[in-house]
């Protein structure tokens, strides 16, 4: 099972295909919120981009904050969102220490589903679906 | 997604009071320039002067924004301290998605603050701040501050700013989109100084639902396809628009040094598109919802101590401000064109404007008609020192001659003389020495822009003279170009979004009438667009052709006078007969 890295984002140009594409495809939203991946500057355009997205943690935080178990470890990597049994606490939002997790205005909660529709909207190749393990120590995937 | 209606935000800085506003109207009106003129109508004070507190200042944006690629564009819509007339301006950035999610098809602002203020709204908030602090700050610093004023939300929101241009009155000052974009021409900068406002922060916090099915996940994959995968859009990806530098002088039709030539083989090659891409280019920007990404952004360097010290920033260029800010200044090197750009950007000047006016002063002050005591700096032909002084100065209105240049090379030259060099074609012209064509239809045009028309490209490919012929082109040529900006759609994307492509669009969305009404919807939103312009005092008999432009050596040869003014006859006939119909 593979993840969603970003491994190069120094190529971004900000124009918030692979949010909206996710936006689009995974949620049937045109949004810039309602997306497991979202790109945001570094303090105005001139310092460049990041992707702000759920880095498919091994053993993750959001999991064990959960208090209804909606939210379970996915083979892998990162986490699986089963929306019948989520409350909306908001609790998986706060536990993420990279806000790999979102919730919108209405309470939904998004995350990544590491699906890599995504990657497919990237015209400079900045995002990869990876095997978690072949992601070298050291090697910024951010 | 799709509603019958506009749904609008309107601000009356006034009071302080804000209402979310319902239009009918959008089967007819479009979005964009249709819904910017239909807001206009409503709130616009004709007969009143551009600086009226009631006069309006509009934005709007289509249909499509957002939904498909490189709808990224948002229309400005004013009466303009230029020429004190209705008019548009066009801008990227993203703007134009941050207000679809904010819920908005268009922001109407309406009076004027007691102080120097900022505008903040979102799907969810509008707030009116004080912001006395920010007076005479430059663009740059501006968008620092407005980011530290309004933390959080970066990457979703927009930040618009007016520089000192703006806050001094000035009718070249623009507005900065983000950055790198602005609302460039026609004075925008200081319609929103005059309103008080140094900035507006628009937040794009919620969304909508698509139509479901998957008719529309395949268009978009089929448009999305044309502008990534084909060659439509390589021009704008790879060397950008700086690409039309060297075209345009190996076709004797770039403008240089006022205008004394349209080429310089040895020159161009120091600040053509490959030597900015080679060079200068740091990396390249995209509007939001553009694949394309066709935002150069290059830098400038400058050693501030002898002890090896150096700061650098980040400058976009294009092609109108380097031939503004380049050729038209007889400079020859990138860094130094970016140099000029640099303090136009911080002064919140339109590039393209300040840089034609300092052309104009330079030969002013060659031949003595003014002195340095009015310029406070030698201006010379390639010395880009003087340059960056001067384009402070104009952006300051620094004294009588600066503040006076400030309102257009034409008053300047009406106070001190030099009509006959001033490179103004309704307002200070765009870098396309094609000829006849493009020298009538700038002059005419709705937006004074090369953009208006195709009279540019025209020009490059027809060598006969045929007025019936050239006239008939602009006529068919306005109202697609219309739709495209109704929608609002990167009118570098014309190729992709023919109109059997808009119409798939729309109905995909669920806009049938407008899918099935486009031909006309164009043409009645180009009239209804010029009846607003006419109504707000345009004469096109009193827009004149500077004489220099009578001189001009094209591909084709000299500019042929009697052909030129047959052409701007016959389009201005065309023109009022589309407002007085008989
Ligand atoms: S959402 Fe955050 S905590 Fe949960 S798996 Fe992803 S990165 Fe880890
Ligand atoms: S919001 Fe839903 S998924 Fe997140 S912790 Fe609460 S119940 Fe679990
Ligand atoms: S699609 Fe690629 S280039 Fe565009 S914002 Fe996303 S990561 Fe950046």
């Amino acid at each position: 099972m593979k993840i969603l890295t970003a491994p190069h984002m120094e190529r971004c140009i900000g124009c918030h295909s692979c949010s909206l594409a996710c936006a689009r495809l995974v949620h049937k939203k045109l949004s810039w919120e309602s997306a497991g991946i979202r790109i945001r500057s570094a303090g105005g355009l001139s310092t460049g981009f990041y992707a702000v997205r759920c880095l498919g943690c091994a053993d993750p935080f959001c999991v064990a904050a959960c208090p209804t178990g909606a939210l379970i470890r996915r083979r892998g990597g990162g986490v699986l969102l089963r929306e019948k049994k989520c409350i909306q606490c908001g609790d998986c939002v706060q536990a993420c220490p990279v806000e790999g997790i979102v919730q919108d205005r209405d309470g939904r909660i998004y995350v990544c589903l590491q699906c890599g529709q995504c990657v497919d909207y990237c015209p400079h190749d900045c995002l990869e679906m990876r095997e978690a393990r072949s992601v070298e120590p050291g090697e910024v995937i951010a | 997604m799709n509603r019958d209606h506009f749904r609008v935000l309107v601000v009356d800085l006034d009071t302080g009071q804000s209402q979310v506003e319902q239009f009918d109207g959008r089967d007819q009106a479009i979005g964009g320039s249709g819904l910017a003129a239909l807001l206009f109508e409503k709130y616009g004070r004709k007969d009143r002067p551009w600086s009226h507190a009631d006069q309006p200042f509009i934005l709007a944006i289509g249909p499509l924004t957002g939904a498909f690629p490189l709808m990224s564009k948002t229309v400005a819509a004013f009466k303009s301290p230029y020429h004190d007339q209705y008019t548009e301006s066009h801008a990227g950035g993203r703007l134009a998605l941050a207000l679809r999610f904010a819920g908005y098809d268009g922001l109407v602002v309406t009076g004027c603050a007691p102080g120097l203020s900022i505008l903040e709204l979102g799907s969810r908030h509008i707030r009116i701040r004080d912001a006395g602090y920010l007076r005479g700050m430059d663009a740059y610093a501006t968008g620092k501050l407005l980011r530290r004023i309004h933390p959080g939300g970066s990457g979703h929101r927009s930040i618009l700013r007016i520089g000192p241009a703006g806050e001094c009155g000035l009718a070249m000052a623009c507005i900065n989109v983000d950055t790198y974009r602005h609302f460039g021409r026609l004075g925008g900068g200081t319609v929103l100084g005059n309103k008080n406002i140094k900035g507006i922060i628009i937040q794009g916090d919620s969304g909508f639902s698509l139509p479901e099915g998957s008719d529309y996940q395949k268009l978009f994959a089929t448009v999305y396809e044309q502008v990534t995968a084909t060659n439509m859009m390589q021009k704008y990806h790879n060397l950008g628009t700086a690409a039309n530098l060297q075209v345009l002088d190996d076709l004797k039709a770039l403008p240089w040094r006022n205008l004394q030539q349209t080429s310089d083989p040895e020159t161009i090659t120091g600040v053509n598109g490959e030597t900015f891409a080679d060079k200068t280019l740091l990396r390249n920007g995209a509007c939001s919802g553009c694949p394309v990404g066709c935002i150069h952004i290059g830098y400038v360097r400058e050693k501030f101590h002898q002890d090896n010290r150096y700061f650098y920033r980040q400058v976009a260029y294009d092609y109108e401000p380097i031939f503004a800010c380049g050729t038209m200044l007889g400079l020859g090197n990138p860094f130094e064109v970016l140099g000029i750009m640099d303090e136009m950007e911080k002064m919140g000047l339109d590039a393209m404007s300040g840089g034609v006016a300092l052309a104009w002063a330079t030969e002013a002050l060659e031949q003595g008609l003014v002195s340095v005591r009015e310029t406070g700096v030698e201006l010379r032909f390639g010395d880009a020192a003087g340059y960056r002084q001067a384009a402070r100065m104009l952006g300051t209105g620094a004294n009588d001659f600066y503040t006076l240049l400030g309102q257009g090379t034409l008053r300047a030259a009406e106070a001190y003389g030099g009509r006959d060099f001033a490179c103004v074609l309704g307002q200070e012209m765009a870098g396309y020495a094609t000829g006849e064509l493009f020298f009538a239809a700038q002059s005419l045009g709705f937006r004074h822009s090369h953009l208006d028309t195709g009279g540019y490209s025209y020009d490059q490919k027809h060598a006969e003279k045929d007025v019936d012929r050239a006239v008939q082109f602009l006529l068919d040529d306005e109202p697609g170009r219309v739709l495209l900006t109704s929608m609002v759609a990167c009118l570098f994307a014309r190729s992709i979004y023919t109109e059997e492509m808009l119409a798939r669009c729309l109905d995909v969305l669920g806009y049938e009438t407008l899918a099935g009404n486009l031909p006309e919807l164009g043409e009645q939103i180009r009239c209804h667009r010029w009846r607003l312009r006419f109504a707000t005092g345009f004469r096109p008999e009193d827009v004149t052709i500077p004489k220099r432009f009578y001189r001009v050596q094209t591909w084709k040869g000299p500019v042929d006078p009697a052909y030129l003014d047959q052409l701007r006859t016959r389009y201005i006939e065309a023109l009022r007969a589309r407002v007085e119909p008989d």
